[in-house]
């Protein structure tokens, strides 16, 4: 195990080149190149570094590793504290793999503001690892909310017609959410003394009472984050309006801050109020699949669609993670994974289309593959894995998940279920609509195919999703101890108030 | 009783400053209207050094029998007080000299006020209490009138005068009451005829219920905050950033003096008046000024609303609480007095704007400054990583733990509602077209204040500790 502090290093490396950013100074076009270049260069060492931590973890382990841990706040027993477990190790590796990506496919698409354009993406990729990586409450607090500082400008800056609205809407619903679990950390921190994490783990017993408010406390939070029915409103706005570098953050990793909130707050430190509330959540999240499914179907707004297809995707993410079998939680967290990827590179596939021609909706295309054939390749791989067809990474996490929710709920299963036929219904649909037929729209004729700067972009991910799909063993084999860990102790913590209560 | 050395040495930086601005009074009369810069130059090294002297060397103690308290608590918040009144000083001066109004007068005028106000920090009888408050207040409306050839400005000075009269008329009477309920007008006189039992309780209440309206009309707590968008809207800038600063953290700290000293043992009765306060504050501050065009006026609300959290941070009564509203002061100044800097540095060919849509486009035209006010404005939002966020932590914390549940959640909602507010100005300044751009915002005094608010607030979080052990040792004061 290395010694060097290699979370805190990828977490605050990507500041280092929006510093860089930040001092450049000189002609406009100079400005520009240097900065996306500094992007571009910073974001692809963070993401090498980050595989380090992926060669150097040790998937039998269940604990945390690469921990790192000093005095923040003494006076008030905050600390910083880092580190992973096979939980998070593959958030952080999507949020260092993305970052890049995003840099690369704004590279012609962003022309106003460059600089901050740069800036607000590194500073964002600091607070998304971080997140990911915190083991203080507080500190996790302060990484979760930061996010929506240089959300709200991108989204505001750099976004669409409608990017103001947008971007309030966004920024108010998540602090809405985020403010009541700040109440939710201070009111633990009160119990034990200290916003330490593993301590928590350890010490914090709570009354159901407590457990029943603190639980509908991160509830709000992470709900909206994620986004549960019918919470969801923020989502489609922001997801439309954002550029497409935005919508692909937003999509693959701020929706996992949500799902790993769930894993990693509200189950482990409140058991009895997870196994209470488990019914609520698959209420919502059974209403959500079908309603967004049928929602998303009716849409003239790829985006849009888009976007409401991943709200139907955490649905089943929230449903693998209540039914608290290792399946169903293992799936829910491939899932989450995978819809980082796939749901990213849909985003990236409409920007591509975007660039050329400065719309998004459905009814202005058609006929693509007569002058895009690479693009029209791209896109239906990635329809394909949305929809989870075999073999590729969107199977695997439905799969599991409905496995295990059936072992658990069988009517749940079922509803569940229905979504991978109107999944596939508006998927096809979309891909019919703007890649087939004829090309008779004028404006279309001269559209041009994929540069090798976009397929850099792709080509990644077409990568990855082949072999989250055809080898998912080297994901789920280093989160299996954790997810494992995870299990036994809310289990544990169940049998224990159950005889608590049972005794008079 | 004889007043010993003892009580000279505590009052020292107070005779320090007393004799400063008497020797540059009489300086400055004899010197007529050209001493004004050396005036303004002298006045702000005096307030410094006069911080400097409360610790240098400490000692703490109670002095002219018993009227005059000295411990860390007051230490500190002496010290940031004047902090405060002496970066308003050099902030000031731009904008006076452009109204031609750059008199000697207006350095020496804030350091009397800020004599007037540490005696309200170091208040231990009810009688030096309302002289400290008084010799505050008057210097007060003499500024707040200082540009006296506009309406505007004059206007202010009047509403502050007539308004704060009826609060201390209030303040006074509740104070006469106190006296004659309890038998003594010393802070240790009361505490203990309310602590034997000696004291008609019901006509204490009554007593305390009118100093702590008075009080809330000096830090502009609701209901008694009507006077606020008016003067800090027609004061000149300067003196509304002084406003929103300085007398706050004398007010507050006298507040807790009294509530937290001589009526300690009626916690559970005020405890309930200030919750009320506090929540009201918050949830005002935060709804009046959602559509508030003019930033000053907004700025006016939002420090209603920060005194709400500061209130409630003293509402918990236990030492985290009183930790947690000197951190907020602190933090509280520093973003305050950068957003003002800012507001001081607006102006469109050489007029003076301050409507939230005058900001528009800056973004754009001038990036350093606009980026200052983002920070600024997120950290003023509550938004971590920034300082504001932990000053709105602590006070939680302190919440929290004092049990004062639904208090806490209203709190965190209005902060909700009140970041809007904060978050129009980022959109003025970096969604929305520019109308016409502003002035370029020149070097000087306040740029520098501006960048260094941001830039202290931005890496605030890389060390909060010195701050955290900073309030620590200043609730010891009243916990020891």
């Amino acid at each position: 195990m290395s010694s060097w502090p290699i979370l805190s290093l990828v977490t605050f490396l990507p500041l280092v080149g929006a510093l860089f950013c930040l001092v450049v100074n000189g002609p406009k076009e100079v400005v520009d190149r240097n900065c996306r270049s500094a992007a571009l260069i910073t974001s692809l060492v963070t993401f090498l570094l980050s595989l380090v931590l992926w060669a150097q973890f040790d998937p039998a382990k269940a604990g945390f590793q690469f921990e790192e841990k000093l005095p923040w706040i003494p006076s008030l027993n905050i600390g910083y504290h880092m580190g992973i477990d096979g939980i998070s190790l593959f958030f952080v590796l999507l949020s260092t793999l993305l970052t890049p990506i995003c840099v690369l496919s704004s590279w012609e698409a962003v022309q106003t503001h460059v600089k901050e354009y740069m800036i607000a993406f590194l500073v964002l990729e600091t607070f998304m690892v971080g997140m990911f990586c915190a083991l203080d409450l507080a500190l996790f607090y302060v990484f979760f909310e930061g996010v929506l500082i240089p959300m709200f400008l991108i989204i505001g800056v750099w976004g669409g017609k409608r990017r103001v609205y947008a971007a309030f809407k966004f920024f108010l619903y998540t602090l809405l959410g985020s403010v009541l679990m700040l109440l939710a950390i201070i009111a633990i921190y009160w119990q034990i003394g200290t916003t330490d994490l593993p301590t928590a783990f350890e010490k914090l017993k709570l009354p159901f009472q407590w457990q029943f408010w603190l639980w509908l406390a991160f509830f709000a939070s992470f709900a909206v984050k994620i986004p549960m029915w019918p919470v969801h409103t923020w989502l489609p706005d922001a997801h439309v309006e954002a550029p497409t570098a935005g919508s692909v953050i937003l999509a693959a990793i701020l929706l996992k801050m949500g799902g790993y909130g769930f894993i990693r707050f509200s189950v482990t430190l409140m058991p009895e109020a997870t196994q209470y509330f488990a019914p609520l959540i698959f209420g919502l999240s059974v209403v959500a699949i079908i309603y967004t499914s049928l929602v998303a179907l009716v849409q003239e707004d790829m985006k849009k669609l888009i976007a409401y297809s991943s709200i139907a995707h955490m649905g089943f993410v929230t449903i693998g993670i209540y039914i608290m079998n290792m399946q169903a939680v293992q799936g829910s967290i491939f899932q989450m994974l995978s819809h980082g990827i796939v749901s990213a590179a849909l985003f990236l596939c409409v920007g591509v289309i975007y660039d050329r021609m400065h719309t998004r909706e459905i009814a202005a295309y058609g006929g693509l593959v007569h002058r895009m054939p690479r693009y029209a390749f791209v896109f239906m791989f990635f329809t394909l894995a949305s929809l989870g067809l075999p073999g590729l990474s969107g199977f695997v996490g439905e799969f599991l998940v409905i496995i295990g929710t059936f072992k658990a709920n069988t009517w749940v299963a079922f509803l569940a279920t229905t979504a991978l036929i109107t999944g596939a219904a508006y998927g096809l649909w979309l891909y019919r609509k703007i890649i087939f037929g004829e090309l008779t729209k004028e404006s279309l004729k001269a559209i041009l195919d994929m540069n090798r700067r976009e397929v850099a972009v792709f080509l990644p991910l077409v990568l990855i999703t082949l072999w989250m799909g055809v080898y998912p063993a080297s994901f789920l084999e280093p989160m299996a101890p954790a997810v494992d860990k995870l299990i036994g102790d809310y289990n544990t913590a169940i049998k224990l108030a159950q005889t608590a209560s049972a005794k008079p | 009783m004889p007043i010993g050395l003892e009580s000279w040495t505590l009052a020292r930086p107070e005779i320090f400053l007393v004799a400063v601005t008497a020797l540059l009074l009489v300086y400055g009369v004899l010197r007529g209207e050209g001493s004004a810069p050396f005036i303004a130059a002298a006045t702000t090294v005096a307030l410094l050094v006069t911080a400097i002297l409360i610790f240098v060397p400490y000692r703490e103690g109670t002095a002219f029998a018993s009227l005059f308290v000295v411990d860390r608590l007051t230490g500190t918040m002496k010290a940031l007080m004047l902090v405060g009144a002496a970066i308003v000083i050099p902030m000031s001066r731009a904008y006076f000299e452009r109204v031609m109004v750059w008199r000697f007068e207006y350095p020496l005028l804030v350091a009397l006020s800020a004599l007037g106000m540490m005696l309200m920090i170091s208040a231990n009888d009810l009688m030096s209490l309302y002289v400290g408050l008084e010799l505050q207040s008057l210097a007060l409306y003499v500024i707040a009138a200082f540009q006296r050839d506009t309406l505007r400005s004059t206007e202010a000075g009047v509403k502050y005068f007539v308004l704060g009269s009826v609060a201390s008329g209030m303040l006074l009477f509740g104070a006469s009451l106190i006296y004659g309920f309890c038998g003594g007008t010393a802070f240790v006189q009361i505490s203990r005829a309310l602590l034997d039992g000696k004291a008609a309780e019901l006509g204490a209440i009554i007593g305390l219920v009118f100093v702590v309206a008075g009080l809330a009309f000096k830090i502009a707590a609701v209901p008694f905050h009507m006077w606020t968008p008016d003067v800090y809207e027609g004061a000149p800038t300067p003196v509304t950033a002084f406003f929103a600063v300085s007398p706050k953290i004398a007010a507050i700290s006298l507040t807790v003096s009294v509530l937290m000293g001589p009526f300690k043992p009626l916690f559970a009765e005020w405890q309930q008046i200030i919750v009320v306060v506090s929540v009201l504050s918050m949830a005002l501050g935060a709804f009046a000024a959602l559509r508030q065009p003019n930033i000053k006026r907004l700025m006016a609300y939002s420090s209603i609303s920060n005194v709400g959290y500061i209130l409630l941070g003293v509402a918990s009564g236990t030492e985290k609480g009183i930790q947690s509203m000197v951190f907020y002061l602190a933090v509280y100044m520093v973003m305050t007095l950068g957003a003002f800097a800012i507001i001081l540095l607006m102006k469109r060919r050489d007029i003076m704007v301050e409507n939230v849509s005058d900001l528009a486009g800056l973004g754009r035209t001038q990036p350093m400054m606009a980026f200052a006010m983002l920070i600024l404005m997120f950290s003023l939002a509550g938004i971590p990583p920034l300082a504001g966020f932990w000053a709105k932590l602590y006070i939680f914390m302190a919440a929290i733990e004092a049990k004062l549940f639904w208090p806490a959640v209203l709190g965190v909602l209005a902060s909700v509602v009140a970041s809007y507010y904060y978050l129009r100005i980022v959109r003025a300044m970096y969604f929305d077209e520019p109308a016409e751009a502003l002035d370029r915002m020149t070097f000087g005094a306040n740029r520098a204040v501006a960048l260094a608010a941001a830039f202290l607030v931005a890496i605030f979080s890389l060390a909060p500790q010195p701050l955290s052990a900073v309030a620590a040792a200043a609730a010891k004061g009243l916990f020891p």
